[in-house]
């Protein structure tokens, strides 16, 4: 008999945009305003979360936020132990990170292992003042001393399940699911 | 996707996806050369041996460069200055080398073969950074990455190869780089520069360089290596400059938005006069700057995991 898959649509279109107005005012609350801040997301899908969470800000703000994105690929730790190379996409970061309030944005935080990446990919093109972190979702299990400083929504969940971002953007709808199977 | 191989040794045989993830991978590796610090952590652990038997400026530094921005540990090794002047065979030398624990080997030897009888005794990734006559793939490749660059596309261009081509392992490699890429390929050189059957690669021969610069979109122009000249195949580099060598005159035969090309060493005022090498149209200095990315996306594509298969 084949395996059942069962999906659980957590978070829709309506829920997704609610959480991520929350966040960023939650931002600009915890930040004092947005002065010297810039976002970066984490390729693929945090790459457009990060463009709305500015674009949030700067109707709130009505200041620009650059908007940065990063492939961190090059800074896995697991690069050499995978059979096949990962692709290797582009970064842009076309502002100084020096001095500067960095809103690191991403889909899911499950392991940490990304973020740890991130930051030290952040690092290596200056010294940012601080780095935050924006998830949608956390879904729990990390293997390393990381948490987020904005969360859409804390789902548990098993090790085994996977969690499904879709991004208009990317997939022609917003969703988040459980994938159990 | 991924390369079918764990080596390099030359693009004969080479699909047009895997050349052209390999373009698609260096673009990255360019941005990072901008970067305030122009270093990665992809290759940490990793053990690269550079084994130069002959001379070499800009393919050394290169692979040098690479290697260091992505964090590999790289050892240079020179035959001039090793026990291969005692006398140690090629096999001896790279066996004790691996001995020492390494992972890749980038080789240059005058003779051809030589990368492939590496993979034949070493258990490491070989990376083929020129061999006598046979290829210089990376090279093809920065080729290839200058001309995608520049024209969005490689497909349709015609791409003449001006020179020696009888000794020119970029020929080789261009040749089947860009036929496999779609590109229309002519070479032009002496009748004594030219090998028998060269046409079979399915290319266009020309004696007559403005007969081959007609209509054409690339010019690559040669080194005329004139160490290799005491064979007599030409009766003077005079004659080779007035008969082959690109001046601004001959520039006209080209189409509009043309591109020269160099793999350099430059002979200034033999192959190429100083005008052209130095022209708004020529792109032999991004042939260099692309070379260090195009580099760094091969070690990074070969390196990593087990269970690659030949």
């Amino acid at each position: 008999m084949p395996k059942k898959i069962k999906t659980v649509l957590v978070m829709d279109a309506k829920t997704i945009e609610r959480a991520l107005i929350r966040i960023a005012h939650e931002i600009v609350e915890k930040n004092k305003g947005a002065e010297n801040m810039a976002v970066i997301g984490i390729k693929n899908r945090g790459e457009y979360l990060a463009q709305r969470v500015a674009s949030l800000i700067e109707k709130i703000e009505g200041v620009q936020i650059p908007v940065g994105l990063m492939d961190i690929t090059l800074y896995r730790d697991d690069i050499q132990t995978k059979l096949e190379q990962p692709l290797v996409q582009k970064t842009e970061i076309p502002f100084d990170v020096r001095d500067r309030v960095i809103i690191l944005v991403d889909d899911v935080l499950f392991t940490g292992r990304t973020i740890r990446a991130a930051l030290d990919q952040i690092i290596d093109f200056g010294r940012p003042r601080c780095i935050q972190l924006a998830v949608l979702v956390d879904r729990g299990h990390r293997e390393l001393p990381i948490r987020a400083d904005y969360v859409g929504k804390n789902i548990p969940t098993a090790k085994s399940e996977r969690v499904k971002v879709k991004i208009k953007e990317v997939d022609g709808e917003d969703s988040v699911s459980i994938v159990k199977h | 996707m991924k390369l079918r191989s764990k080596h390099l040794l030359g693009l004969e045989g080479m699909t047009k996806e895997e050349i052209t993830l390999i373009l698609d991978t260096a673009e990255p590796f360019k941005e990072i050369l901008e970067r305030p610090i122009r270093i990665v952590p992809t290759l940490r652990g990793v053990t690269v041996v550079n084994l130069f038997y002959e001379p070499s400026t800009r393919t050394r530094i290169s692979f040098e460069l690479a290697e260091k921005r992505l964090s590999a540990e790289v050892i240079s090794f020179s035959a001039t200055t090793s026990s291969v002047k005692k006398g140690e065979t090629l096999k001896d030398t790279v066996r004790n080398i691996e001995a020492m624990k390494i992972d890749m080997v980038v080789v240059r030897h005058q003779c051809s073969g030589v990368p492939y009888f590496l993979t034949q005794c070493l258990d490491s990734s070989i990376i083929n950074a020129g061999d006598g006559a046979h290829e210089h793939p990376t090279q093809a490749l920065l080729d290839l990455f200058t001309i995608r660059e520049k024209y969005k596309k490689i497909r349709g261009l015609k791409v003449v190869i001006v020179g020696d081509i009888k000794y020119s392992r970029v020929a080789r490699s261009d040749i089947w780089g860009f036929t496999t890429m779609g590109a229309k390929v002519a070479v032009c050189g002496p009748t004594t520069l030219l090998p028998y059957e060269i046409e079979k690669m399915g290319i266009e021969v020309h004696h007559d360089v403005d007969e081959a610069l007609e209509g054409a979109d690339v010019v690559n122009v040669l080194r005329i290596q004139l160490e290799r000249q005491k064979g007599g195949f030409l009766p003077s580099l005079r004659e080779y400059t007035n008969k082959f060598g690109i001046n601004v005159d001959r520039l006209k035969r080209l189409n509009e938005n043309f591109t020269i090309m160099h793999p350099g060493p430059i002979n200034r005022g033999v192959e190429i006069t100083p005008e052209v090498a130095d022209g708004p149209y020529s792109v032999i200095l991004n042939q260099v700057t692309n070379g260090v990315a195009i580099r760094m996306a091969v070690l990074y594509l070969l390196s990593g995991g087990e269970g690659k298969v030949e």
